[in-house]
């Protein structure tokens, strides 16, 4: 395929399509990425408040304990 | 180097006595060529598209023997019998490969006349020296990458997937220098030696991935 | 320990800032190309978007190679993050390359291109990375295999261009890339910036990408250090199993 024999661009308003198209394109790969990043964020959030239930569960678990005494 | 070639011996004495992997890649290239007859609807194909054709079938046919290579090693304990010798790591990693690479050249002594025979349209006698020399170079890209990824895939879970999958890309440099090192060579009055170009780029590749091959093979057997 | 998200937000900000720069001196700046007219101003985003992924793989074999070198598995991580995310810039790659082959010779591929092919049988091979390490479970072999994988892989990119390029004869000009040598100051000037912004936009996300895995790790050995090692489910399909 030679090139030179196909040289005139396309007019412009289709043109511009294609390159919208690619710009579009490039745009669209980062804001998924980003949306993927804040499903993440929230579940290392909902992760962190369960650690931290789980922790004062058993923190309060081990309160109560030391009011029996140890069998001599 | 004895360790090489013991371990090479071992390859070899147990391919010759169970006689498994080498007819199954010998019968898979025949039967290929006999595909390609149909599946082309011609009688005899020359020039590139013979080259093409041979070196897709010598790949297949290779990658038989490449998914079972190290699989005696790891069902019978094999690689922790290695280890446990004092011997240098990277011994197995050649042994290996010249093991594969002596099982591509009897397929090939065996496939290439056969090719000739069904396929081939001009004659084999004159492009033999540069044949030889374009599929030497080519068989120990496929040794070398072919042992590599075989150690790779004989720990992972899909093991038979996992090595064609990584090797096939890997292998595409040096699969284009062979077809297209062998294109003029398959032509009627073709020329009889090889473009320089092509030859160049097999060995270039050559050299990178066996030295690559080398400094990584260690990594790969740790337990 | 190293904090991922240090320095992140004033590098996404010179990121967005260098992005936007490029997209105004590419479409209010760069003359129009006298061959392909508008059409080439894809070029401004495809190539940096190649370059950047093509040494992003390369980055990962480096990467790839410290681990083997120190054992010291945040090297893994790192290689990991650098493949996967040149993994997605080159699917941007391949992308704006389709259409931009589509809007220049009204194909939405060509082999004629050999930048385009050798980035392709890279993409193939480097789509195999995830598949080898999802199928080893054993973490420490997963990370030196992983490794091996890497440092082959990225050694065989430099060599597949050669290659393919020696493959395509010279007799098809070479459309859809300009060599740098043939541009002229203004395209060459704003080709730079749009790679500065690009290259710029893969740091960033590398660090956002490191930062939430080591976010998730640490919250993982937390609970594993307050609440023993059965609370914490095991993950699945994980490059950093913990």
């Amino acid at each position: 395929m030679s090139l030179l024999a196909v040289a005139p661009a396309l007019p412009l308003h289709t043109a511009g399509k294609y390159v919208a198209g690619a710009y579009i394109v490039f745009l669209a790969i980062v804001l998924i990425y980003v949306g993927i990043m804040a499903s993440r964020l929230s579940r290392t959030e909902r992760e962190l408040i369960e650690l931290r239930r789980d922790v004062e569960a058993q923190r309060s678990a081990q309160d109560s304990e030391p009011e029996r005494e140890p069998v001599a | 180097m004895k360790t090489v070639l013991t371990v090479l011996r071992k390859d070899l004495l147990l391919e010759l006595r169970g006689l498994e992997t080498l007819p199954a890649m010998i019968l898979f290239a025949i039967v290929t060529f006999v595909i390609f007859h149909f599946g082309l609807n011609r009688d005899t194909i020359d020039g590139q598209l013979a080259a093409g054709v041979l070196t897709v079938t010598l790949l297949f046919a290779a990658m038989l023997g490449i998914n079972r290579l190290f699989v005696a090693e790891r069902e019978q304990g094999g690689f922790d019998a290695f280890l446990l010798a004092p011997v240098d790591r990277s011994a197995l990693l050649v042994a290996k490969a010249t093991a594969l690479f002596l099982f591509l050249v009897v397929l090939e002594v065996i496939a290439v006349p056969a090719f000739g025979l069904l396929l081939l349209g001009p004659s084999l006698g004159p492009a033999l020296a540069g044949l030889i020399a374009v599929l030497a170079l080519g068989d120990v890209a496929l040794a070398v990458i072919g042992t590599l990824v075989s150690a790779i895939a004989v720990q992972t879970r899909a093991r038979d997937l996992i090595g064609p999958i990584i090797g096939l890309p890997l292998l595409l440099p040096a699969l284009i220098g062979m077809a297209r090192g062998a294109g003029p060579l398959l032509v009627a009055h073709g020329s009889s030696g090889p473009p320089g170009k092509w030859v160049a780029i097999l060995a270039l590749y050559d050299v990178v991935f066996a030295l690559l091959s080398y400094a990584v093979f260690d990594f790969l057997l740790e337990d | 320990m190293t904090t991922y998200g240090r320095g992140l937000r004033g590098l996404s900000l010179a990121a967005a800032a260098t992005m936007t720069v490029a997209l105004v001196l590419t479409f209010f700046y760069a003359p129009l190309d006298a061959n392909q007219g508008f059409i080439q101003k894809i070029f401004y985003i495809h190539v940096p978007l190649a370059i950047t992924a093509l040494c992003g793989f390369v980055f990962g074999g480096v990467l790839g190679a410290v681990y083997l070198r120190t054992g010291d598995r945040k090297w893994d991580i790192r290689s990991y993050v650098a493949i996967h995310m040149a993994l997605i810039f080159g699917i941007g790659t391949l992308l704006t390359g389709t259409i931009w082959a589509k809007a220049s010779w009204g194909h939405w591929w060509v082999w004629s291109d050999p930048t385009l092919t050798s980035f392709l049988i890279v993409m193939l091979l480097f789509a195999t990375y995830q598949p080898l390490r999802f199928s080893i479970e054993d973490p420490e072999r997963q990370s030196r295999y992983a490794s091996v994988f890497a440092v082959v892989a990225g050694a065989f990119v430099p060599l597949n261009f050669i290659a393919v390029r020696a493959a395509q004869a010279y007799v098809h000009p070479r459309v859809l890339t300009l060599t740098g040598g043939n541009l002229p100051g203004s395209m060459r000037l704003t080709f730079l910036v749009a790679l500065a912004g690009v290259a710029l936009l893969y740091v960033t996300l590398w660090k956002y990408e490191m930062a939430a895995k080591s976010t998730r790790m640490q919250v993982r050995a937390l609970r594993r250090a307050l609440l023993g090692e059965d609370s914490v489910v095991p993950l699945k399909r994980s490059a950093a199993p913990s």
